[in-house]
């Protein structure tokens, strides 16, 4: 094998504050053809810059101070803009973790996909329309021939992964890098486009550079891994040996996560009346119904987790919950009392027993109100206290979350980093000092060590209070380690509901049963055998055929 | 045919001077990526700005000859350079005073200020203090007839000025820097006091189609709808002349009429821009947290919606005062705006506007109207820099 790409001692910086401060500290990497490099890291380590400067790109605002990008002979850092040009696109390709935004929605996928070919000289437009189409049907795109013809809204977020994944190797690029390719798809989705990728990667002996936070994604696709945190290289080797005896801590803690479970709590008494009872509710946004006769309880001190794929109806679920959306038919019980189907039309008190966390902070938090007035506002509207009592009760709420009031009360959301935004939010719905709390995926846009901390603050929170808490995610590790019982949706129904044991013993529904096999583990063979089981020929079609 | 010749050799004469700089840059530095990856168009644009800033020299050294008919060529030329140099060198010296004294935010702030927006500081408050301290600075009164008529500005009895006059008198023997200065108070203060009406009134209502939506939404919008779709000149007008009926002689009363209607009629643009940055930001899921809060409408418009939307409406704020501005300046130049013998800045150029034709052989005879239409344009030109500095700043703050 032969050495493709060679970084040595990068070092990058970013300017903000009137000064360069530093994103990656000399990173060194190297890749040999056909080799597939893993980086991780949590979000701020430096992945994604890295993984740019690999084309010898950084974007606005930031700068290669030293060390350089050898690509095949050429070193990017110093190569001038019309080289670089021509290695762009047709030897070095780049694919955007969110595909939905990096297609432009003005112009037909085939049109799109031919662009570089055509632009580089390398194919007429026909034959690359026509390579476009093996390509697509290599990829298993449902119908191939015509697929291409469509807008990219036209086509679902898993597809459209593919065809950018089919558009970076039109080409036939040497090197390709994924940034986070599957990070905004579900788990059954995401599938298809890890077998998609590793499929053509290998068939074409493509080198790539596979930027991820998540583990059990890497360990499936990547031949060797390195390991990131804030700009330092923290360890690299083989994925095997990484995965089995990694030898920093920073590395075993990441690994450790998936470990936090809480103890099993006794069974609901059989004549407690639920907190939160959903009687046969069906839903409609116009006249496309997305909830169907769905029912279930949440008790008091337990979570209810809620999980299924995107579209299922789980956040619509919540939404009827909370009065955003009356239901058309059926209706919600509070404490045995009916809640009137609209939230205008409930009282101030019913509004405050139930309160929400939202999957994004930064469009939960007002940037323009500092934590403190973030946190007293439900304080003062419900509580109606002011002066030192309102201070001392936002006080008391953040320490709760563990943020020392002296450091933050006066910050804006905008200089907290993600998990302490999600912090802010569940004082927020604390200070309302609600009965249950409606966690809408609050963990999946948080790294792993934050993602597990926020969990164990949640935990934490409902033995202290005894909140009830309805917990819509759909990561499985999630609701390993928080729920009680948990809700299994798909299309709008309820397909399997109960405690968690039951729920991850066999036997399953049929849709239980992929979304659990969908959920990626750390064992790196772990793809290869599950495609194998589901039968390799149709990873396209494996959802639907199992179903 | 020859001056088509002569420009089309010197358009290849700086192409040639382009690419020979861009080739002679390179070997210079040793094929540094700044002359490297430069375009040639890039090149020609630098050959360009050097051509015109030669022009410009020559031009300048022209307003100094001997000969009157060159000196008065240049002599607007000559005029705005040193009126650009000048303020250069006070915007700086004022963002250099601003960055030693005051508190350390204050500093901060000036150290990242560019020029063009202390600049446009500095000419606000010397407006501001013109404006309020009017009766106190103006050596005359806006409407004191003083003894001479059509007195030269530049203050040089050789040429027909007067040192008592440093900037002439009109053609009824007013002062024209007195007038100035009242202008400043009359024109800035009604176009201030009727975009913040226009604010008010637009941005309320506007919010509340964002948020309600709805049939509410729809009323407001196809209101506005109307009001828009006649040219807003002309309808100024045309209410004016109906309110200049139901004033009755009453100037105070057709002033006070002025500032309603023009506020109303551009009310319809802030609503438009208040309703579109507004229904960006209802979605937010901190709108719904306060929604599902129980929050009533006015919490949820001025506490939650209003410092959200503050960035684009500043912006808003100073075009829109400008325009304000102007429309009154148009409106008293065609006579139904602030009425005479108040003295404002449209009405000035209006009644010196003749002089304009002395442009070529007089210049000093033809800056009378000018002195007002620059004040005019300064104001615009200053606020513009200010509000484009803060966007600059309030966009770079999300980052």
């Amino acid at each position: 094998m032969s050495r493709l790409l060679t970084i040595k001692d990068l070092w990058i910086e970013g300017r903000s504050d009137e000064q360069w401060n530093p994103i990656i500290n000399g990173a060194s990497l190297h890749l040999d053809k056909g080799e597939v490099l893993g980086l991780i890291g949590e979000s701020g380590a430096g992945k994604s810059t890295l993984g740019l400067a690999a084309m010898g790109f950084v974007r606005d605002g930031v700068r290669i101070s030293k060390g350089s990008v050898d690509f095949d002979g050429v070193d990017l850092t110093k190569a001038s803009a019309d080289k670089k040009r021509k290695l762009l696109g047709s030897r070095i390709a780049y694919v955007a973790q969110s595909a939905a935004a990096s297609f432009n929605p003005a112009h037909r996928l085939i049109d799109q996909h031919v662009e570089a070919p055509v632009q580089h000289g390398i194919r007429s437009r026909a034959e690359s329309e026509a390579d476009g189409i093996e390509l697509y049907a290599k990829l298993r795109l449902p119908d191939p021939e015509h697929i291409g013809f469509r807008y990219p809204h036209q086509v679902s977020g898993g597809q459209l992964q593919r065809a950018m994944t089919a558009m970076a190797m039109a080409c036939r690029p040497d090197l390709i890098i994924f940034d986070e390719p599957t990070t905004a798809l579900d788990v059954t989705t995401q599938i298809e486009v890890l077998a998609a990728i590793r499929e053509i990667v290998d068939q074409f002996g493509t080198a790539a550079i596979y930027i991820t936070h998540d583990l059990a994604v890497v360990a499936q696709m990547a031949d060797r891994i390195k390991v990131l945190l804030k700009g330092d290289e923290v360890e690299e080797a083989d994925t095997r040996t990484m995965l089995t005896a990694p030898t920093e801590d920073y590395t075993k803690s990441l690994w450790a996560v998936r470990s936090f479970e809480r103890p099993k709590k006794p069974a609901v008494p059989a004549d407690q009346t639920p907190l939160v009872s959903i009687r046969n509710v069906s839903a409609a946004y116009g006249t496309a119904k997305v909830l169907d006769d769905v029912s279930f309880d949440i008790h008091p001190g337990r979570t209810v987790a809620v999980v299924g794929e995107s579209g299922s109806g789980k956040s619509t679920t919540a939404r009827c919950i909370t009065g955003l959306l009356p239901p058309i038919a059926g209706s919600i019980e509070f404490d045995g009392n009916p809640l009137a189907p609209d939230y205008r039309k409930r009282s101030k008190d019913q509004l405050r027993q139930v309160q929400m966390i939202y999957q994004m902070a930064d469009t939960a938090l007002n940037p323009r109100m500092s934590i403190g007035q973030i946190i007293a506002r439900p304080v003062q509207f419900y509580m109606g206290l002011s002066g030192k009592a309102l201070r001392a009760r936002v006080d008391d709420l953040l320490e709760q979350i563990e943020l020392p009031s002296d450091q933050y009360y006066h910050r804006l959301p905008s200089e907290l980093s993600g998990g302490q935004k999600q912090r802010i939010g569940i004082a927020r719905a604390l200070a309302a000092e609600p009965r249950m709390i409606i966690c809408d995926e609050v963990t999946s846009a948080l790294d792993q060590l934050v993602a597990e901390g926020i969990l164990r603050l949640l935990a934490r929170l409902q033995d202290e209070l005894g909140l009830a808490y309805m917990f819509i995610t759909h990561d499985l590790a999630t609701v390993r380690a928080i729920a009680d019982e948990v809700v299994v949706m798909q299309q709008g129904k309820v397909v399997e509901a109960g405690p968690k044991d039951d729920m991850f013993k066999p036997p399953h529904h049929p849709y239980t049963d992929l979304l659990l096999s969908s959920v990626p583990e750390m064992d790196p063979d772990w793809l290869t055998e599950l495609l194998k089981e589901r039968g390799v020929d149709n990873i396209g079609d494996a959802a639907t055929a199992k179903m | 045919m020859s001056a088509l010749l002569w420009i089309a050799a010197g358009l290849v004469g700086m192409f040639a001077v382009a690419w020979a700089g861009r080739w002679a840059g390179q070997k210079a530095t040793g094929n540094a990526p700044r002359f490297r990856d430069m375009p040639l168009a890039v090149a020609f644009g630098y050959v360009a700005a050097v051509v015109a800033l030669v022009g410009v020299l020559i031009g300048y050294v022209n307003a100094y000859s001997a000969d009157p008919a060159i000196a008065n060529k240049y002599f607007f030329l000559w005029v705005a350079v040193n009126g650009l140099v000048i303020f250069g060198i006070a915007g700086w010296l004022f963002r250099l005073l601003g960055r030693s004294v005051g508190s350390a935010a204050t500093r901060k702030l000036f150290r990242q200020m560019p020029l063009t927006a202390s600049f446009g500081i500095l000419v606000i408050i010397l407006y501001a203090i013109l404006a309020i301290f009017a009766g106190v600075i103006a050596p005359y009164g806006q409407s004191e007839i003083l003894g001479a008529a059509n007195v030269i500005p530049g203050g040089n009895p050789a040429v027909g000025g007067d040192p008592a006059y440093p900037l002439g008198t009109d053609q009824i023997g007013r002062d024209i820097l007195s007038r100035l200065i009242y202008g400043a108070q009359n024109t800035v203060g009604i176009a201030f006091v009727t975009t913040l009406i226009a604010f008010v009134l637009g941005g309320t209502f506007g919010f509340i189609a964002a948020l309600v939506g709805g049939w509410v939404d729809q009323l407001l919008s196809r209101m506005v709808d109307v009001l828009m779709a006649i040219p807003s000149l002309i309808f100024s007008l045309l209410l004016m002349t109906i309110a200049s009926v139901w004033a009755d002689g009453e100037k105070g009363l057709l002033t006070l009429y002025m500032i309603l209607i023009i506020a109303v009629i551009d009310s319809t643009r802030v609503f438009r821009l208040a309703r579109a940055v507004g229904s960006g930001i209802v979605v937010m899921d901190y709108i719904e947290a306060a929604r599902l809060r129980g929050e009533g409408i006015r919490w949820i418009m001025f506490r939650e919606i209003l410092p959200n939307a503050t960035a684009p409406l500043l912006a808003e704020f100073g075009l829109r005062f400008c325009f304000v501005f102007l429309t009154i300046a148009s409106l008293s130049f065609l006579g139904v705006g602030i009425q005479p013998p108040l003295a404002d800045w449209g009405t000035m150029v209006r009644d010196l506007a003749p002089f304009i034709n002395f442009a070529a052989f007089a210049p000093l005879v033809a800056t009378a109207p000018l002195m007002a239409a620059g004040a005019i344009a300064l104001l615009t030109v200053a606020v513009n820099f200010v509000v484009d500095w803060m966007l600059h700043k309030s966009s770079g703050l999300k980052e």
